[in-house]
């Protein structure tokens, strides 16, 4: 709470550090505005930043330190008795004279070294606290203080603060992608350590997925198997099954959008497609395994097939119709993108609508299109909820769309569910699976970029 | 293809042009219309004409942008637009084979003949006569298609070849004819959009005269071009006019002296002064058409 307090006074400051920078500004151009290097305001900026940032600055570094010392300080004013403990037991102890000093838990609980350390905590917290306190007021007030002295006409305010707001713009960048790459980092080692444990080739062409490893070793299936053949072949399955609904579908509804449809009827429509691609995917998921599944397996039993009650089918249908708007908002971006002037050159040969749309205006979108298919691809590939839901858990190595089958992201998830030990092949397999997952839609998604943008270059 | 040269004014540009001035300082006074005066002069009507056009009016929403025109295109004839940039000559052009079509908020009204045919009727089917009216556009539009498929795809939506003999033949009659023949006869599977802009235009001259129209609309197909291919293409429309009949919109005076046999003065949607290109470069009736082929609007 109180840290609170302290960082709203440091916002009050800063907000009267802006309008006294400004005001020292004019004060100093003796109100000749243009004589000023910078507007005014600049001014203002330059004294805000130099009161917060400092500040600020001290105050994540203490609290980020804080905590450390603090019990670094109570530890060793323990009896010995205490000090000479392990450290996971040390823990512990530590755990317990916080709780204590944070009265979670009743002094009555615990010896009385403990409730002596506890107030020492407490008593550090206090001293702690408002020297910080008092840090972060001095260094405000001081930074803006040497900001006020240094305005003078000539500053150059504008430079100073565009430069800061730069450099937090970068930061905030290499924030997103310093995070990424730790993702990467890690998936990747992870996915070594996987890989001293089951050879990368049993891996990649083993025929035989069955990760759950017994505790015991005299129990059945006490060495698990971790071929990945038939995940990657199941993850093939639906995500063809989905494509062979969403790409047709898709290009269809653009063609009819873009080149058919009253602009009433495209205006209506568009939103509604939106719709579709804003359902939560384990919507769709219970819709496929609640809707669509039982239907085809009642057609296939109609017809004399057998079906088991999940399927790829289901899934992959399901997984097709809601990739249907991102294929068709690519494609109709695509044949938007084609200039109205080869439209008008084709019908001025005397070409009809459809001669014009198959004959010049998809060749001429086609690369267009195919990058926004290669994007449904991996997004197919990467789609996780409805297959959980809908295709089942089987590792089955099947070309048969009435099986069921599981795919990639269905088994890192269920590897990775319930309490797990991070150093079994079974834990780890995730990670070795979330790597090829991970390369497969980047390629995909390179190669897409790479066409969208090559195609984007002709007409622009 | 015909190879008639037949050049319609037997007088050579550089003495022509030196008489246009001579002549239009001579004809300061000859004008006799005055410029308030929006009423078409000249002769707009011709004795069994190709295209008749009575009473055009194009709207664009509320914007009138081609007014009350009435004018015949004769057989065998190249009939020349000018005027000011913005006063509807493209319009016109466009409604000849219903290329207004496309754009959303144009109204056309008015009777447009041709072959016994009302062009402006709602109800006509805007295929087949859009194969017998040609258009060349203000800027090239090539397909991004290989040069060769650029001009096959007329012939072939039409079935014109039997075989592929044919549409080689067409193909190669249609590059010539069109002037481009010389430059990419080793080149015919590169890419049409990858040719400099002129000879863009040229290759889409040569798409839109292999389909055999019987008339062809050209809107400023020479304003990207060099003086050399402005020539081929000049010698071109001769030729064709034997068979067919051309518009061509254009900003050059001395062109429109060169090629046509007729010149439709447009003024601001208004067709002011229509004459054989002779009487209206020498002899204009109207003072806007003076005005404009002296120089003197801006
Ligand atoms: N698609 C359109 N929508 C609305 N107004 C248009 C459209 N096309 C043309 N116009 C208007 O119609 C008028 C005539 O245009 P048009 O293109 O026929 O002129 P132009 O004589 O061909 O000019 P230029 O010599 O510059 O090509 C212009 O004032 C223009 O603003
Ligand atoms: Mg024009």
């Amino acid at each position: 709470m109180q840290i609170f307090i302290l960082l709203f006074i440091l916002a009050a400051m800063t907000v009267i550090s802006f309008y006294l920078g400004r005001q020292r500004a004019l004060t100093v151009a003796g109100g000749n505005v243009a004589a000023l290097n910078s507007l005014p305001g600049y001014y203002g900026y330059y004294m805000a930043l130099w009161c917060g940032i400092p500040a600020l600055f001290i105050l994540m570094f203490w609290l980020f330190f804080e905590s450390a010392i603090v019990a670094g300080i109570v530890v060793t004013s323990l009896p010995d008795a205490f000090t000479t403990l392990p450290e996971q037991q040390l823990n512990l102890v530590l755990n317990e004279i916080v709780n204590l000093a944070k009265e979670n838990i009743s002094a009555g609980q615990v010896s009385s070294e403990i409730t002596a350390a506890a107030q020492l905590y407490n008593q550090i917290q206090t001293v702690s606290s408002g020297l910080l306190f008092a840090l972060v007021v001095t260094l405000g007030a001081g930074g803006a203080a040497f900001a006020w002295n240094r305005i003078h006409v000539q500053q150059r305010a504008r430079n100073k603060v565009e430069r800061t707001v730069l450099i937090f713009l970068m930061i905030c960048s290499t924030i997103a992608i310093f995070t990424t790459l730790g993702i990467v980092l890690s998936v990747l080692f992870e996915a070594m350590r996987f890989f001293q444990m089951v050879p990368l080739t049993d891996f990649l062409l083993g025929l035989e997925w069955s990760p759950q490893t017994a505790i015991r070793s005299d129990q059945i299936g006490s060495s698990g198997a971790f071929g990945a053949v038939p995940l990657f072949a199941g993850t093939l399955l639906v995500s063809v099954i989905a494509m062979t609904v969403a790409a047709p579908l898709g290009l269809m509804t653009a063609i009819y959008l873009s080149e058919y449809a009253s602009p009433a009827i495209r205006a209506r429509s568009k939103p509604l497609l939106e719709i579709l691609a804003g359902i939560p995917t384990v919507v769709y998921g219970f819709f496929a395994a609640l809707t669509v599944a039982p239907l085809v397996r009642g057609w296939g039993e109609s017809l004399g097939l057998s079906v088991s009650s999940e399927s790829a089918l289901a899934a992959g249908v399901v997984m097709g119709i809601m990739i249907i708007p991102f294929v068709s908002s690519l494609s109709d971006d695509a044949i938007n993108a084609v200039p109205q002037s080869l439209r008008d050159g084709a019908y001025a040969l005397g070409a009809t609508q459809s001669e014009t749309i198959k004959k010049v205006i998809i060749p001429a979108a086609l690369p267009g299109i195919a990058g926004g298919v290669l994007l449904a691809v991996s997004r197919a590939i990467g789609e996780t909820m409805i297959v959980v839901m809908a295709a089942g858990l089987a590792a089955n190595l099947t070309a048969n769309p009435l099986e069921s089958v599981t795919t990639v992201t269905v088994q890192i998830v269920t590897l990775l569910v319930g309490d797990q030990e991070f150093d079994s092949p079974k834990t780890l397999a995730a990670f070795a699976l979330g790597l090829v997952l991970f390369a497969v839609t980047l390629t995909l998604n390179v190669i897409a970029l790479y066409i969208v943008r090559k195609y984007r270059e002709q007409y622009e | 293809m015909s190879t008639v040269l037949e050049k319609p004014l037997n007088f050579s540009s550089e003495r022509r042009r030196g008489e246009r001035r001579k002549h239009a300082r001579a004809a300061a006074s000859s004008a006799t219309v005055p410029r308030e005066d929006r009423q078409t002069v000249g002769a707009a009507v011709v004795e069994n004409p190709r295209i008749r056009c009575t009473d055009i009016n194009v709207h664009y929403g509320s914007k009138h942008a081609v007014k009350n025109v009435t004018l015949d295109i004769g057989q065998h004839e190249v009939m020349a637009m000018i005027g000011p940039s913005g006063c509807g000559k493209s319009t016109f052009l466009r409604c000849l084979n219903r290329m207004n079509d496309t754009i959303d908020n144009c109204r056309i009204t008015g009777d447009i003949w041709l072959d016994g045919l009302n062009v402006n009727d709602r109800a006509i089917d805007v295929v087949p006569l859009r194969a017998k009216v040609g258009m060349v556009f203000q800027k090239p539009n090539p397909f991004p298609k290989s040069i060769y498929e650029n001009i096959a795809f007329g012939p072939r939506i039409h079935g014109l070849a039997r075989n592929k003999t044919d549409l080689d033949e067409i193909v190669v009659n249609s590059l010539q004819n069109a002037g481009l023949w010389q430059e990419v006869k080793d080149q015919l599977d590169q890419l049409g959009t990858s040719l400099s802009g002129g000879q863009q235009q040229r290759l889409c001259i040569a798409r839109a005269i292999a389909v055999n129209p019987e008339v062809i609309l050209m809107d400023e197909p020479c304003s990207a071009l060099d003086p050399i291919a402005t020539a081929v293409i000049e010698n071109l429309m001769s030729e064709l006019c034997a068979e067919y009949s051309i518009v061509i919109v254009t900003h050059s005076m001395q062109q429109a002296a060169r090629v046509s046999h007729r010149t439709a003065y447009f003024h601001l949607g208004d067709l002011i002064e229509v004459g054989t290109t002779e009487s209206v470069f020498m002899n204009p009736l109207h003072q806007l058409t003076e005005d404009y082929i002296t120089g003197r609007f801006g």
